[in-house]
């Protein structure tokens, strides 16, 4: 009993350098469990005041270009209401059924206090917090298109799953034909993302739009997401690779809006009864 | 002691803003992602305990995963080479030299000091890469990122040692 102790004492290098090692990779594999691991990531306060200290210092340095985005969203805004107003309009496009959605989604704007592009799953950290209403799940919109979903919140800041992220992915449909299937990012360029799942027997040309698809509770139909970049038909497969041209600019985002769903928990709850209806059967 | 405490302090907070604030956003098609923060693990004094080196190693890791969103996976690979850095010094070390102990680069040779900082680096940077990606199946794509982050990270860090961290 003596010498085992003696060698434990003698290893003890080894033996803390273990445990270590095992409570890193406990923290690895349990990071998709955020509830539990709030206060370990960039939303908490320290690390976030860090962030937003620094980014009130640079952000100076990039106000011309914010201001330029912001005109191109005002002149974009100003255009809506005279295609909304006009029914003639309205049958060129499904517009009508777009009003009709957005009366059933709040907007809070917030500033992109951190973010990255070249890791294989990157965040996105917003200045905004559950003092402002924001919670977990809600999306994240750019003037240009999407963002990312809201994952963890601290009293005033937020994190998010960026869309370059390999773990979350937003569904994406092609706005010719209605088809739809998941967007996935696998890391490398960050202007580039694959939709997944379009049957071979759809029609598809270089520059077709991918919108939103309206069928999670995130984000609104019609989002824009981006335009078709290429695609090939794999041998021996049934669905297309497509590479996908992503409208945001991740390197270049300042202000986004975070987006509520006011319906959510109505429609989460119609889609549980029905859940547990098919259980019960 | 109480002047080692702050200048290890004030090294480890300027090296972690650095990589958060500025490196952490270095990207170069997508492959170049420098990490200088192990500077604070690689110019520990060489008589400081092992256990001291390892849970300071640690501390450093994970500060870096709270502002990195990854966390445990720059903890891991810092206390992996944490633990192998007497064996790497050890190797790399002639008997009969007189070793400084601060492994700084104005205390040793350059050669000593280039070999030490790149064998850490690039078995810092491989554990790091592949842990990242959980993978093997992009083995070369990864392998490429952990050469030329290496290279940027040892030059980044002997740049440094002109301009600060110099005793």
């Amino acid at each position: 009993m003596r010498s085992l102790l003696r060698y434990l004492i003698n290893n003890y290098a080894f033996l803390l350098f273990l445990f270590l090692e095992v409570v890193s990779l406990i923290f690895v594999f349990n990071f998709n469990k955020y509830q539990k691991v709030q206060y370990l990531n960039s939303s908490n306060r320290i690390t976030a005041s860090v962030y937003n200290y620094f980014d009130s210092v640079v952000k100076y340095f990039e106000l011309a270009k914010d201001n330029e985005m912001l005109a191109r969203e005002n002149a974009r805004l100003k255009s809506q209401p005279a295609t909304f107003g006009s029914p003639a309009n309205s049958a060129d496009s499904d517009t009508s059924d777009f009003v009709m959605h957005d009366l059933n989604y709040r907007y809070i704007s917030a500033r992109v206090i951190n973010n990255s592009v070249n890791k294989t799953l990157n965040y996105i950290t917003l200045n905004k917090g559950s003092n402002e209403g924001v919670k977990p799940d809600m999306g994240i919109i750019s003037p240009d298109g999407i963002v990312g979903v809201v994952i963890s919140v601290s009293n005033s800041y937020a994190l998010g799953f960026s869309l370059l992220n390999s773990r979350w992915g937003p569904s994406g449909k092609l706005k010719k034909s209605g088809f739809f299937g998941p967007i996935e990012w696998r890391g490398g360029d960050y202007r580039e993302a694959n939709l997944m799942e379009i049957p071979f027997h759809v029609e598809l040309a270089v520059g077709d739009t991918i919108v939103t698809s309206g069928h999670s509770a995130v984000f609104p139909e019609g989002l824009m997401i981006g335009v078709v970049k290429s695609f090939s038909q794999p041998e021996g497969e049934s669905f297309y690779k497509i590479k996908v041209q992503l409208a945001t600019d991740f390197k270049s985002i300042h202000f986004v809006d975070i987006i509520e769903n006011l319906d959510k928990e109505e429609l989460v709850g119609l889609e549980k009864i029905i859940e547990d209806g098919a259980a019960n059967n | 002691m109480g002047r080692q405490i702050i200048k290890y302090g004030l090294m480890f907070i300027g090296l972690v803003l650095t990589q958060v604030l500025v490196l952490n956003h270095i990207q170069f098609s997508g492959f170049v992602n420098p990490y200088i923060y192990l500077l604070f693990v690689l110019l520990l004094p060489l008589s400081s305990p092992r256990y001291v080196v390892l849970i300071l190693a640690f501390l450093m890791g994970i500060t870096i995963d709270i502002f990195s969103n990854s966390l445990g996976i720059h903890s891991f690979a810092t206390v992996f080479v944490a633990y192998f850095r007497p064996i790497v010094i050890r190797v790399i070390s002639s008997r009969e030299e007189d070793m400084s102990d601060y492994p700084g680069l104005m205390q040793n040779k350059l050669s000593w000091f280039f070999s030490y900082v790149t064998i850490m680096i690039v078995m810092h940077h491989f554990v790091l890469f592949y842990l990242e990606v959980f993978t093997f199946s992009n083995f070369l794509g990864t392998l490429a990122r952990v050469f030329f982050s290496s290279v940027f990270s040892v030059f980044a860090i002997v740049l440094s040692q002109f301009i600060v961290f110099r005793d």
